[in-house]
């Protein structure tokens, strides 16, 4: 396979990582207004609680389940006891999202080390598929498939159910959706662990392909930052479109200009933010 | 400020004993950390144009801190004089940060928060993986302190006053500015953008040069602290940094002159007695800042005021409804 073939895979497959990833990060921008700068706290997170799953004998997807759900209680804690705080200041909301990263980050090197940590493949997709005359390797291709159906779900889950349209309602207008008895500071607590809980899913099954390291979490975040405001906040098909340009971006970026791998990644993204600042798939603020 | 006043006094005082801290605190090891306490003060005094009066957050200043110095450092290695690399230096930082502006203040409040991060993550990446500029990783060292004006700052305390000198300058600089029309305006465009633009004023030029004069000040700080550390590296220019910096302006108290300057004696102590006894700085810098953020919003110096009296009333019920009637 060459080496174009082999980096629009990998561009694809990180792709669906970041869907994974920047799918919570833009429901909670777009319905709590904040950047939540532990969102790439929370990949790591959910990747150390998967490595430790793994550890103690569970098998890969379930300790990839589990260590989402174990994120998505942790994001759950932290909307309700600390955010919730500070409701209506989403400037100190945005700092305290800051200093818990911190201490997620020290936290996760005191408790697991500060050397890499490799995860290994499920046995069951080791190896290549043949496609189209060619070998793709399995496992990528499973988790652009699992990133697609999760995409599916969670389109499914905004469109077509009450919950969905409640959350719809709250992003669109908070203060209306309030009036007209939805519990908009449920909604926080919901999409805010939904989203925590996805990212950490995303740790783990990213495990094969990353590694767990110190520093996941400051190399994701950014990357989740930039597929949102490409994508605009608050819009699923932004994120998904937004997070395939972004894979894109990052592994063409690193072949052709590895000195300026990163100022390819968040030129168009300042690009978009003075052209364009509600993102391509967002609606301008009203 | 009248001299004979009580702010004049302790002024004084203050001054007497910052310029003779070479002398009575005796072990050099802590004359380097009052050097570095002046120079992050330095760097939290510009940054509080901006959070403070300016009402603009960003999480970007530690990329115009670096450039200074990774900009002074390229000019030493590359033989120049001292007057070339200073002016070379924060000329650099001041266009830097020009670009900085005319791109963040496309946006306000959560915005501009976040095209910082942007753009202080691009500069964390070309320091980082530019390697045939920036020197990757491994960052730049200069061999030797350079001699401005044929001082010798090889030692601890030559070094502390010539910063004492920069310090003192900003922090007139700073008093000139918060009293002038300009510093006036700026407010105004922090509390009510609109009204001052119905005035005739340009909200955004205000801001503009605002955040000229705020990175001029971080780029000062930037090569002192190069000149003290002859060394830089991407950590520099780091996330983490500005996070640091922006808790040294939030912990003491935005938009007041002394605050900055307390915050950032504060994290320095922390920072010091943190590594000194745990590995864990990271942890202690996250968890101040979220206590901060939640319990002392207004900064360290007011809050605590707060706190403690809430904290009287909590024991002491029966005083504070005494002096609580005395005080309405």
């Amino acid at each position: 396979m060459n080496l174009w073939l082999i980096l629009a895979v990998n561009s694809v497959t990180l792709g669906g990582l970041l869907f994974l990833l920047s799918a919570g990060f833009s429901l909670i921008f777009g319905l709590m207004r904040i950047p939540n700068l532990t969102h790439g706290s929370m990949f790591m997170l959910g990747a150390y609680f998967g490595v430790t799953l793994i550890g103690w004998g569970f098998g890969f997807w379930l300790a990839a389940l589990l260590a989402g759900l174990g994120v998505a209680l942790f994001g759950a804690i932290v909307e309700r006891f600390v955010l919730r705080r500070l409701v209506g200041a989403e400037l100190a909301q945005v700092l305290v999202t800051l200093g818990l990263s911190f201490m997620v980050a020290d936290a996760c090197l005191m408790l697991w080390g500060g050397d890499p940590i490799s995860v290994d493949t499920p046995a069951a997709l080791v190896g290549a598929t043949r496609m189209f005359g060619m070998g793709f390797p399995t496992y990528r291709l499973a988790i652009i498939v699992i990133a697609v159906a999760i995409a599916a779900v969670l389109w499914a889950m905004l469109d077509r159910t009450r919950l969905g349209a409640m959350i719809r309602a709250a992003v669109d207008d908070p203060a209306m959706a309030r009036v007209v008895g939805i519990r908009v500071s449920h909604l926080f607590t919901i999409v805010f662990s939904l989203g925590a809980g996805l990212a950490g899913f995303a740790g783990v099954i990213g495990g094969p392909i990353l590694s767990v390291y110190p520093g996941l979490d400051q190399d994701m975040l950014p990357l989740a930052l930039v597929v949102v405001i490409l994508g605009g906040s608050g819009s699923l098909l932004g994120s998904l479109v937004g997070s395939f340009v972004v894979g894109l971006l990052y592994n063409f970026g690193q072949a052709v200009f590895p000195e300026l791998a990163y100022v390819v990644l968040f030129l168009p993204m300042l690009v978009v933010l003075v052209l364009r600042p509600q993102g391509l798939f967002g609606r301008a603020a009203p | 400020m009248k001299l004979r006043s009580p702010r004049g006094i302790s002024a004084a005082v203050a001054l007497l004993l910052l310029i003779t801290l070479p002398f009575w605190i005796g072990n050099s090891y802590y004359v380097n950390v009052a050097t570095q306490m002046l120079i992050y003060a330095i760097l939290a005094l510009g940054l509080n144009v901006l959070v403070g009066y300016a009402g603009l957050v960003t999480l970007g200043h530690a990329a115009l801190f670096g450039v200074a110095a990774y900009a002074g450092a390229t000019l030493i290695n590359a033989g120049h004089g001292h007057i070339v690399v200073a002016f070379g230096a924060l000329l650099t930082t001041v266009a830097v940060a020009a670009v900085f502006a005319v791109l963040a203040l496309r946006g306000t409040g959560l915005g501009f928060v976040m095209i910082t991060v942007a753009l202080g993550q691009i500069a964390w990446g070309i320091a980082y993986r530019w390697i045939s500029l920036t020197n990757g990783d491994n960052g730049v060292s200069i061999n030797a302190r350079p001699r401005p004006f044929g001082l010798m700052l090889e030692a601890a305390p030559a070094l502390y006053w010539a910063t004492l000198v920069v310090f003192l300058v900003a922090v007139g600089s700073m008093a000139i500015f918060v009293a002038s029309p300009f510093g006036a305006s700026l407010r105004g465009a922090r509390d009510q953008p609109r009204r001052m633009t119905a005035l005739g004023y340009n909200v955004w030029l205000i801001r503009f040069l605002a955040f000229l004069f705020s990175g001029f000040w971080s780029g000062v700080a930037g090569l002192l602290y190069l000149y003290y550390n002859q060394f830089v590296s991407p950590q520099t220019v780091a996330l983490s940094a500005s996070a640091e910096a922006l808790l040294m302006v939030i912990a003491g108290g935005t938009g007041t002159l002394l605050g900055p300057i307390a915050g950032a004696v504060l994290v320095i102590v922390m920072k010091d007695i943190a590594s000194a006894y745990i590995e864990r700085w990271n942890f202690v810098l996250g968890a101040i800042f979220v206590l901060i953020v939640v319990f002392m919003p207004e900064g360290l110096v007011p809050g605590s005021t707060r706190l403690w009296r809430w904290g009287i009333a909590a024991w002491w019920p029966r005083a504070t409804a005494v002096t609580g009637e005395t005080g309405e």
